[in-house]
């Protein structure tokens, strides 16, 4: 099961992502990224997917496409909290340099 | 046909819910067989990838259509020394698989889609999809290196 809750900060969206992101799950990650790009055009937003414990080809083509949708506005999508598990999909899919990963949510909401 | 020790055998439907029954139940296998974490986490993924490949091109998005997986236990001749070995094998009854549609993708290219069989020839030690009797049939096999000294289950 998977569970998005959505912080508002000034101009930044945070998303605390937890459970599996898998073909069940990943069109409602891919619903809410883009809602936040697209739609809203948050300037930045954030995902913390520090309580995410398996990612497939899947969630990672999700995130693909808010980065994409990210670029297409100008605004930033920004990871962090990844964890072992998530850290080696991402490396295995060769993107990993494509997104923008910080180590806590300090840096990640930093101006 | 397959030898070898048959550890578990799973009949299931084209549901992505059922992906984490999946993945758990295999997870607690690997580590079980003495597979390093890393390892358990690359079998699973490449097990969910496979059976997301079925679901969405074999069956097209079909849900409660039915999918066999069988795990044994086996030996693999490597390096001059009979190995043992994780064999997997996914059966579905779902369309031919296009092989065009599986051959994944230049990863330089950043787009969505186009990892999966990726991951799973990456994860795995041997990959080989074939169809017979109507049935598309996919076997993968992982060395189990750091298990060669514990007692078989």
């Amino acid at each position: 099961m998977l569970q998005i809750a959505a912080r508002h900060l000034e101009k930044i969206t945070v998303f605390d992502v937890s459970g599996d992101i898998d073909l069940a799950s990943s069109p409602e990650l891919r619903k809410a990224l883009l809602r936040e790009l697209r739609e809203l055009r948050m300037p930045r937003v954030v995902l913390n997917l520090k309580d995410v414990h398996y990612i497939d080809s899947s969630g990672v083509a999700s995130l693909v496409e808010g980065l994409k949708a990210s670029r297409d506005v100008g605004s930033r999508l920004v990871l962090f909290g990844l964890n072992s598990a998530v850290r080696e999909v991402l490396q295995l899919s060769k993107l990993v340099k494509i997104f923008e990963i910080t180590d806590s949510e300090e840096q990640a909401v930093a101006p | 046909m397959s030898q070898g020790s048959l550890l578990l055998k799973m009949e299931l439907r084209s549901n992505p819910e059922t992906l984490c029954v999946v993945r758990n139940a295999l997870g607690e296998l690997a580590q079980t067989l003495g597979f390093p974490e890393a390892e358990c986490r690359a079998v699973v993924l490449a097990v969910d990838e496979a059976l997301t490949n079925i679901i969405r091109h074999a069956y097209q998005g079909r849900t409660e259509q039915p999918i066999e997986a069988s795990f044994r236990r086996i030996r693999v001749a490597r390096d001059g020394a009979q190995k043992p070995a994780l064999e997997i094998v996914l059966e579905d009854r779902g369309a031919t698989v296009d092989r065009e549609k599986l051959c994944g993708r230049k990863l330089e290219d950043v787009r969505p889609g186009g990892l999966g069989l990726h991951f799973i020839r990456e994860s795995m030690d041997k990959v080989e999809f074939r169809r017979r009797w109507g049935r598309n049939q996919l076997r993968m096999v992982k060395l189990l290196h750091a298990a060669e000294t514990r007692k078989e289950p």
